[in-house]
């Protein structure tokens, strides 16, 4: 406890990093991530194609190499420089695009044709049997595991510590100089992350529940 | 065909999909060509860059760099499958003092990050005085751990996917809880959850590349050798390049011998599902199984 408490400036600092980092991450893969899940269940090949080809690649790399390209090769294309928390950022968000891509695709293959079928027989338009009819059924099956692939980027944001970004992986280096026990200072850094992954699965949990029984 | 977002298209729609068409391409070509071209002018394709790739000497590394990725892969993957069944298997016990350490074992290190995990073990366990922490037992143990817990509710979300009068028949004949589980429960369990087992092993490969963040001499690692060279201009990019096309060929590789294995599975039995279902695809399974 003394430990946590001795050090507190540094886990705060840490902590509040790596929640930054996630939330930009988090919105920058949802938009991402609904525009190449568009493309893949767009009505174009050409649009099919770039989808499954992006998310095939990405879904295949190490999220690790992804790092690796934006902290050490992006400067070397002479474009405008970001600070290493961004390119961090970047790559986070590309990496996750794709399973939030893929997350929405499989929700809106849970809504059965004929619900489609059954709306444009009563004639309503496009816009009306995709935002009354479609995306409602396809949003209720799309929150849970949503919901899992952002508790997987909370965990993700770690990997940021190995590139320069000081956040809650970085937090242990940090404290090391400082003369604290190694094995102490992760165990809290874990027993934090247990606790915010609990704060998501609650969220999960009660959202499931809610929107269980309509189905 | 009609799709649950779109009719049939008449022709106002073919006309406008074929805008739509011609739009992507010229879109998806512009970022891409923009990446080139950005590449190009900064050097990125000069031969000096990319000449380290013509010693022998650099691809014996870059081969027992594979070698080493590949290595802790197999003894993570083995591992985890075996660690997985163990917590499935223990948290579907009937006795309490079984199920409940599984079920605190299973949620806790799915819920550390596999990072933290590999830190704790290689940074955190030697000062206590534990001998022979290497970074690949590190990088393997912080596999197993982590991919273990994913494995095991998968395996256990399989069991209890199946139909109750499955275990129930096999009580009924006078086959022991043992028999009932390994003969009956599991060999099915593992066919329907397949999809998901393949997608988790690929993330084992990919996961071995944390190991260069504990300094464990693997692919990213020797990347990041080779890219500092001063005598080839710091090649970051062609190694990247070299490197993101090993990674991503090994994991395509591993699907398809996963598929392989899949489809002799599945013709090798007689099946209990009706043979016009389609079995689920990867991530159709995985929204199954809550993470």
């Amino acid at each position: 406890m003394d430990t946590l408490i001795d050090n507190s400036d540094v886990f705060i600092a840490g902590f509040r990093t790596t929640i930054y980092l996630f939330l930009i991450s988090a919105v920058g893969a949802l938009v991402l991530g609904v525009v190449i899940g568009a493309m893949r269940v767009a009505p174009v090949k050409a649009a099919n194609v770039f989808g499954t080809v992006y998310v095939n690649t990405v879904r295949n790399t190490p999220l690790t190499l992804l790092m690796f390209f934006f902290a050490f090769g992006y400067d070397k294309l002479g474009l405008i420089d970001l600070s290493y928390f961004t390119l961090a950022a970047v790559a986070l968000s590309m990496y996750t695009a794709s399973y939030v891509a893929e997350t929405i695709r499989s929700g809106i293959n849970t809504v059965p044709v004929g619900q489609a079928e059954a709306a444009r027989a009563i004639g309503l338009p496009f816009t009306q049997t995709l935002g009354l009819i479609v995306l409602p059924q396809a949003f209720r099956a799309v929150v849970p595991p949503m919901v899992s692939v952002f508790v997987a980027l909370l965990k993700n944001t770690t990997i940021a510590a190995g590139f320069s970004v000081a956040e809650a992986g970085a937090i242990r280096a940090t404290l090391s100089e400082r003369g604290e026990p190694q094995l102490v200072v992760l165990l809290w850094v874990a027993a934090i992350f247990v606790a915010l992954v609990m704060i998501l699965s609650l969220v999960q949990n009660r959202l499931e529940k809610k929107w269980a029984v309509s189905r | 065909m009609t799709t649950v977002l779109y009719d049939v298209p008449g022709p106002k729609a073919i006309a406008r999909n074929r805008v739509i068409a011609v739009a992507t391409v010229l879109l998806a070509a512009a970022v891409i060509g923009f990446v080139v071209y950005r590449f190009a002018i900064t050097g990125q394709f000069d031969a000096r860059k990319w000449e380290l790739f013509t010693y022998p000497q650099v691809w014996e590394r870059i081969g027992s760099a594979i070698v080493s990725t590949l290595s802790a892969f197999a003894l993570g993957a083995v591992l985890s499958l075996a660690l997985g069944f163990a917590l499935a298997i223990g948290r579907l016990s009937e006795h309490a003092w079984v199920r409940v350490p599984c079920a605190v074992f299973t949620e806790l290190f799915r819920a550390v990050p596999l990072l933290i995990l590999m830190m704790i073990i290689y940074y955190g366990l030697p000062p206590l005085g534990v001998q022979g922490i290497t970074p690949y037992a590190a990088v393997v143990a912080g596999l197993t751990l982590y991919n273990g817990s994913v494995l095991a509710e998968v395996f256990r979300a399989g069991i209890l996917s199946l139909p109750p009068g499955q275990a129930e028949a096999g009580y009924a004949i006078g086959m022991r809880k043992s028999g009932v589980m390994s003969i009956i429960l599991i060999p099915q369990a593992v066919r329907a959850m397949l999809p998901v087992i393949i997608a988790q092993l690929v993330v084992i490969l990919k996961d071995t590349a944390l190991g260069f963040l504990i300094t464990y001499q693997e692919l990213l690692f020797t990347a990041k050798f080779l890219s500092s060279q001063q005598s080839f201009d710091f090649p970051v990019i062609p190694v990247t390049i070299v490197v993101s096309i090993i990674y991503i060929g090994l994991c395509l590789i591993l699907s398809a011998v996963a598929k392989l294995v899949e489809l002799r599975i599945r013709r090798g039995s007689r099946r209990a599902v009706p043979a016009d279902e389609e079995p689920p695809t990867q991530t159709e399974a995985m929204a199954t199984v809550r993470r």
